[in-house]
C-alpha cells in the first residue's frame, strides 16, 4: 500500500515527461496531472506494475472547468472561449488497497485525449459519456459515439455555456 | 346502457343499439401496450398485479402495439423516446386510447425547467384521452383514469369518427 505522494514520486521518475504535476491544494484528495497523450503509457504502468498494480478503473468522468474567458454572442447569450476541459480517473487497486485519482487537461477548442479503452475495459461507456456530455473527444476509442443523447443531438448539454435548442425533430423542448 | 339491466328474456334475446353493444364490448377489453417508462410503471406494475388486479377491467398487457387498444404513457418521456412513442402509436389499429400517467407525461413534472432532454407533456406528440396526476399516481389514480377512459368509450358513437 502506497500513499499518493509515493505514487507520484515513482510515476514522476518513470515518465519526466508524461506527468506534468503535483496538485495538493484540495482538502479532498491529491491530484496528479497528466499529459492528455500519454495517458495510456502512465495507466499501463499503473497497472502492470506489481507495487501499484491498480486494476480497478472506478470512475472517469468528464468535467467543464469553465476558465476561460466570457463572452457575449450576437444573441447576447453567454459563450466561453479558451480554457480547459478536464477528465479525471479515479484508480483502485483491490490487491494492494491503495488509490489514486489522475487529471487530464485539453483545450476547449481542441478537447482531444488518448483513449484507455484497452487499459480498462470500464472506461468504455465512461468515455462514451464524456463525449456525449461534454464533448471530450478520445482517441483510438473502438466504438466511439453517443451514449444517451440521440444520434442527431446537436451541442453537449453539461457544458457551462450549453443553449438548449428549440426544437428537436419538430418537437419543442422549452416548457 | 341498457345492455345488461335488462333481464334475459325466455328466447335468451336481448336487444340493444349496436352503439351499446360494441362500446360496452370496447370498454370491458382494453387491452394495452406492456410498456413501461420510469417509476410510474412501477405502480402501473403494482395495479396489474392480484391486489389491485387490472385484468377485472378486461386490461392485459400485449406486446405488440397492432393487438393494442391503449397505452399507458408511464413515466419520464425523452425526446429519444418519444420519437419510439410516436411510432409506437402509429402501429395501433383504430380505435386507440392513450392514458397519461404522472405528471412527468402530463407537464414534464420536475423536468420542467432544467430538463434539456425531457418532452414536456406526451400530448405535445400524441393526443391524449386521460390525464392521471401523481408522482407517481397510486394505483387507485390509475384505476380512477381507467373508468374515465371506459365512460368516454361508453359514451362514443359509431356514426361520428373516433380520433
Amino acid at each position: 500500500m502506497k500513499n499518493r505522494e509515493e505514487i507520484f514520486e515513482i510515476l514522476k521518475t518513470q515518465f519526466p515527461d508524461a506527468v506534468l504535476g503535483i496538485d495538493s491544494s484540495l482538502p479532498t484528495e491529491v491530484i496528479i496531472l497528466i499529459d492528455p497523450f500519454k495517458i495510456k503509457e502512465v495507466s499501463l504502468y499503473l497497472r502492470d506494475t506489481e507495487e501499484l498494480n491498480f486494476d480497478v478503473l472506478m470512475l472517469l468522468s468528464g468535467v467543464d472547468d469553465a476558465n476561460g474567458e466570457k463572452v457575449k454572442d450576437e444573441e447576447g447569450c453567454d459563450l466561453i472561449k479558451g480554457g480547459t476541459l478536464s477528465v479525471y480517473y479515479h484508480l483502485d487497486s483491490i490487491n494492494l488497497k491503495h488509490k489514486v485519482t489522475l487529471k487530464v487537461s485539453v483545450p476547449r477548442e481542441k478537447p482531444e485525449v488518448e483513449s484507455v479503452y484497452y487499459v480498462w475495459r470500464t472506461s468504455d461507456w465512461h468515455e462514451r459519456e464524456a463525449y456525449d456530455m461534454i464533448g471530450i473527444i478520445f482517441l483510438n476509442h473502438p466504438t466511439f459515439e453517443r451514449i444517451l443523447m440521440p444520434y442527431d443531438w446537436e451541442g453537449y448539454p453539461l457544458r457551462k455555456d450549453y443553449k438548449n435548442p428549440e426544437f428537436y425533430q419538430g418537437m419543442k423542448i422549452a416548457y | 346502457m341498457g345492455l345488461l339491466d335488462k333481464e334475459f328474456s325466455e328466447g335468451n334475446i336481448v336487444i340493444a343499439k349496436v352503439d351499446d353493444l360494441f362500446n360496452w364490448a370496447r370498454l370491458s377489453s382494453i387491452w394495452q401496450l406492456g410498456f413501461g417508462l420510469a417509476c410510474c410503471a412501477i405502480e402501473m406494475m403494482a395495479t396489474s398485479a392480484s391486489h389491485y388486479d387490472f385484468d377485472r377491467f378486461g386490461v392485459i398487457p400485449r406486446n405488440t402495439p397492432r393487438q393494442c387498444d391503449a397505452i399507458i404513457i408511464s413515466g419520464t418521456v425523452t425526446l429519444k423516446m418519444a420519437t419510439r412513442i410516436k411510432r409506437l402509436y402509429e402501429q395501433m389499429p383504430d380505435p386507440k386510447y392513450i392514458i397519461s400517467m404522472g405528471s412527468c407525461a402530463n407537464c414534464g413534472g420536475p423536468y420542467w425547467e432544467h430538463g434539456y432532454h425531457v418532452l414536456k407533456g406526451i400530448d405535445r406528440v400524441i393526443p391524449v384521452d386521460v390525464y392521471v396526476p401523481g408522482c407517481p399516481p397510486r394505483p387507485e389514480a390509475l384505476l380512477e383514469g381507467l373508468l374515465k377512459l371506459q365512460e368516454k368509450i361508453r359514451s362514443e358513437s359509431m356514426r361520428k369518427k373516433t380520433v
